[in-house]
């Protein structure tokens, strides 16, 4: 279980981000967890959010350059160590995690932990193995 | 100080018949020995004997750049092989470079041009040369030092780079003439500044600087920091490297050395001579050279030309600093870039079209060279990683094929000004 993530080149000038923001807004598309990676001349928005088809389309055509991406969204409850626990996962199956970054449920003690690994198709079967449970882009946009 | 009189100040008349006489010369040469040149003036009807004086130049066809290229490289020779003694080369930025191949005689020729340059700031064979252009291929290394040593002075063949041993020499020697581009010149001075030297109490007097656009203004801050006098010199290796002509102590125009390379102004459009005074690309022909003689060369430059007289009492022809190009070239380090050379490493790493732009500014003296390009898909991923590699390859390639480094910047798409659908490729900010 895959779930689209959308990626954004911005330059590293004032503006970009609201920019982006706007875009999505006026396209009723909703944000459910962000992450900007930064160089000093460049950064990279990657987003999950309600809509990815559409807001990749929308996006490309207000002029931004866009990719979308195959991540795992894994479903966490708020647990002492329970972060420990994925990584050490990780680390035994020698799964490379490019990046990750989460988001937490204001109405219950869930979580979701968003992962890039470079193998995706082998981490999701070993996250599947040890029972955790992967969310689907239909169950994102539930939420 | 005038290092050849009897030429240097001939009455212009005199100049005149000397330089027709070298002129049909030269063509004669040329028309029997080299087919390339046959070709051409066959294919305009125009024969040897039509060339009686200097205003016949006129009726002779024009070489261009991309024609040299296609002769490459010993389309050129007037002379047996045995008979070359040296040759040197351009970079070759935009395709295959250019050749001069030279005899002893064309060596002689230059070593003579240059010592005529490096009079006009006053050297003399008391004096200790620190030449600081580059030795090898390219002619700024050794057209000033074969001029220096046809005068009789010291030449410190040190060469481009490690400033502070320049600076080390430069003061345990006690050089008092500099040689090197002009930017460079400056770049010593700010680290004089940090070494605690003193560029007042070491003995330079004079400074020859070219292969680099230069202006009054950079010329006073020269002059103000390394205490010296500022010459501009100017020369390309078509012709014979530096040498083809220089500024006097006066510092008020370049006197070519009309006796060896005749100049003319043309419209750079229909080719039509101008006439005195009238901006437009210079046209250079060597009169005298051996090895790879040159006929109505288009050298893109943009100047114009006065016989008013000079302070000095030379005759010769003065031209106007270089005013521009009728190409886009830019001359960046020294090193002349094309953005057509950009576009090739774009398209070749990049795969599609590229939109991109060239930005050149000058940075604690030194010319920064800055290519912004558009991102796009196949350069984009949501993995900072990639797209700095990707930033890092282009900068690679860019060194490559333009033999200096750059900085890649990526933007974001129509991040680049297009006028009337097509980019503007080049700003340009520095001070110069």
């Amino acid at each position: 279980m895959k779930v689209q993530q959308i990626s954004v080149f911005l330059e590293n000038k004032a503006g970009r981000l609201a920019k982006v923001a706007r875009v999505l807004k006026e396209s009723g598309i909703n944000i459910r967890a962000l992450t900007v990676a930064d160089t000093s001349d460049f950064g990279i928005l990657r987003m999950i959010v309600s809509q990815p088809d559409r807001a990749f389309e929308v996006l490309r055509t207000a002029g931004f350059t866009v990719k979308q991406n195959p991540i795992i969204a894994a479903e966490i409850f708020d647990k002492e160590g329970l972060f420990f626990e994925i990584m050490d996962l990780c680390d035994k199956n020698d799964l490379n995690i490019e990046y990750t970054y989460s988001f937490v449920e204001q109405s219950s003690n869930r979580a979701i932990l968003f992962l890039r690994f470079d193998n995706t198709d082998r981490a999701i079967e070993i996250f599947k193995e040890n029972g955790y449970k992967l969310l689907s882009n239909e169950e994102i946009r539930k939420i | 100080m005038i290092w050849n009189s009897q030429d240097e100040t001939m009455p212009r008349e005199e100049l005149r018949k000397l330089q027709g006489k070298r002129l049909k010369n030269i063509v004669f040469n040329a028309y029997e020995r080299i087919e390339f040149y046959r070709n051409k003036m066959d294919n305009i009807g125009v024969k040897p004997s039509d060339i009686e004086s200097i205003e016949d130049i006129v009726k002779l066809p024009f070489l261009t750049k991309d024609e040299l290229r296609e002769v490459y490289p010993y389309g050129l020779l007037a002379v047996d092989k045995k008979d070359i003694v040296e040759i040197h080369t351009s970079s070759g930025t935009t395709g295959k470079p250019v050749v001069d191949a030279y005899t002893q005689r064309d060596i002689d020729l230059w070593s003579e041009v240059m010592a005529r340059t490096l009079s006009m700031g006053g050297t003399s064979r008391n004096d200790i040369v620190h030449n600081a252009f580059g030795y090898g291929l390219f002619t700024g290394g050794l057209g000033v030092h074969y001029g220096a040593r046809k005068i009789g002075a010291v030449v410190l063949p040190i060469s481009g780079g490690n400033t502070k041993r320049q600076l080390s020499v430069m003061k345990d020697f006690g050089s008092s003439v500099l040689a090197c581009t002009p930017s460079y010149s400056l770049y010593v001075a700010e680290a004089a500044k940090e070494e605690g030297i003193d560029m007042a109490s070491l003995p330079l007097k004079a400074g020859f600087f070219g292969a680099e656009p230069w202006s009054d203004n950079m010329r006073a801050e020269i002059e103000e920091k390394l205490n010296l006098k500022a010459i501009d010199i100017y020369g390309l290796t078509e012709i014979i490297g530096p040498g083809v002509a220089s500024e006097c102590e006066f510092q008020n125009m370049l006197h070519i050395y009309e006796d060896h390379f005749f100049a003319e102004i043309v419209d750079p459009v229909t080719g039509e001579q101008l006439s005195e005074g009238k901006e437009g690309e210079l046209v250079l022909t060597t009169l005298t050279k051996e090895g790879t003689p040159m006929i109505r060369y288009r050298t893109r430059d943009v100047t114009y030309l006065s016989t008013e007289k000079c302070e000095c009492g030379r005759s010769l022809v003065r031209m106007h600093r270089l005013l521009g190009r009728t190409d886009d070239m830019l001359i960046v380090r020294g090193v002349n870039i094309f953005p057509s050379q950009v576009e090739q490493v774009l398209l070749r790493v990049d795969g599609i079209e590229p939109h991109y732009e060239i930005l050149v500014d000058r940075m604690a003296q030194l010319d920064y060279l800055e290519v912004r390009v558009e991102m796009n898909d196949s350069l984009f991923s949501d993995e900072i990683k990639y797209v700095e590699k990707k930033e890092k390859e282009i900068e690679h390639e860019l060194k490559e094929e333009l033999l200096i480094s750059s900085k890649v910047k990526l933007v974001e798409p129509r991040g680049i000004g297009r006028s009337e659908g097509k980019a503007k490729r080049i700003i340009d900010k520095r001070k110069i």
